[in-house]
């Protein structure tokens, strides 16, 4: 073995090692990692209790009210599975909206209201026209459509 | 050895890769010019607005090319790196050395353009997610390479210093970019990869890649045009150097 191949074999050495300790050592902080909770991790007792943390998914449609004093907000983040209400007091960014994604940061409070201190919204990964935007819209709301007609379809051929 | 590897040791001695990367510079230079000028159009004048952030999306032919290419460019540092471990050739150590203040440069344009982008969308300048927290560690990472490198006199064992940290950081790598698929993260997944269709609308995707041909570009003529002047620095008591600067100022005067 010449004194290179020695080297080359340390670095690949040295990097395989690397890697795999930096593989445990991100396992082991996994939970440790996550920026939020879903409604289903946070029903599971997965958060942290007593303690500001964070909670994400999409803002329920219909839900977002204004309370009575006028700044309140009031609306149900959801992962499809669980939901969870919170209150909020403050500005909102420009793209939450109802059907969004939304992260908020707070308080889990006894009643299981959650009171937040930071809303931020979580957009996805997709760009395209709006009037690209709207045809899927459509074509969601088609295929939905399709779906509700075939099994009210079953319904009646089963009855 | 056969042919073809002599050919490649050859251009691997600063004395003729130091002419070489003198006539590659000028071109490189000019397909960034037209990459860049035709991803700019592209992007500012023809790509669609967003259906979700209007136009603020723009940022994107931006921010995507420079986070790319603060990643790429530490890849190839610290390919650099372990050439010059492993075969102790003298231009290793002198590509990676050129080649950092660039990559530091594309990873604060990242973090600075995620910033102006994250205010408006998100809501915040900043967040301790993964993604951002692993590209502002990149940042320190060359932040440290360069500083360790000036740190030490003696070039070779400058080389060899900093060659190490390189290659401890190239970890980072991979964590920046999968941080979106392992953990939740505020920053979206990837718009772009290899293994699926891209999640953009053609001309948005057109601009973009254009305005990262023109960064790469970019990046190649300037870490050459480093390359080079550190190589006179380097190499100055050798017979080329001198050869090529009296030869200079012979012909000016």
């Amino acid at each position: 073995m010449k004194a290179r191949h020695k080297r080359i074999a340390l670095i690949v050495g040295g990097l395989a090692v690397l890697g795999i300790a930096a593989t445990l050592v991100l396992n082991a902080f996994q939970s440790n990692l996550v920026f939020f909770f879903s409604p289903t991790q946070v029903a599971a007792g997965e958060a942290p209790k007593g303690k500001n943390f964070r909670i994400g998914g999409m803002v329920k449609e219909g839900s977002i009210a204004r309370e009575a004093d006028g700044v309140t907000m009031r609306f149900v983040v959801t992962d499809t599975d669980k939901e969870m209400v919170v209150n909020y007091k403050g500005i909102l960014p420009d793209l939450f909206k109802e059907g969004k994604g939304v992260v908020a940061q707070g308080k889990l409070g006894e009643d299981g209201l959650f009171t937040a201190n930071e809303v931020l919204a979580k957009h996805d990964e997709n760009y395209m026209p709006p009037e690209a935007a709207k045809a899927v819209g459509d074509a969601h709301e088609r295929a939905a459509a399709n779906k509700a007609a075939a099994e009210a379809a079953s319904h009646t051929l089963k009855q | 050895m056969n042919n073809r590897l002599i050919n490649w040791f050859k251009y691997a001695s600063p004395q003729s890769f130091y002419p070489l990367a003198g006539k590659m510079i000028p071109w490189f230079w000019a397909l960034a010019a037209v990459f860049g000028v035709a991803g700019l159009y592209i992007g500012f004048l023809v790509a669609p607005t967003d259906a979700q952030q209007g136009e603020g999306y723009r940022i994107i032919f931006l921010h995507v090319p420079a986070s790319w290419m603060s990643m790429f460019i530490y890849l190839v540092m610290a390919g650099w790196a372990a050439l010059g471990l492993a075969y102790n050739t003298r231009l290793s150590g002198m590509m990676a050395q050129a080649l950092a203040p660039t990559g530091a440069l594309f990873a604060f344009l990242s973090l600075w353009t995620g910033a102006l982008w994250g205010k408006p969308m998100w809501g915040a300048w900043w967040v301790w997610d993964a993604r951002l927290t692993s590209e502002l560690i990149l940042l320190f990472l060359y932040i440290g390479f360069i500083a360790l490198q000036s740190a030490i006199d003696d070039p070779r064992r400058a080389d060899k210093a900093g060659a190490i940290l390189a290659l401890v950081g190239v970890v980072n790598i991979p964590i920046i970019y999968f941080s979106v698929k392992w953990w939740n993260t505020l920053h979206q997944g990837a718009s772009v990869s290899l293994t699926k269709a891209p999640s953009m609308a053609q001309t948005m995707l057109w601009g973009m890649l254009l305005c990262a041909l023109a960064c790469w570009m970019y990046s190649i003529a300037v870490a050459l045009m480093r390359a080079r002047s550190i190589m006179l620095e380097r190499e100055r008591h050798t017979e080329w150097v001198r050869a090529l600067l009296g030869g200079k100022s012979a012909n000016q005067e």
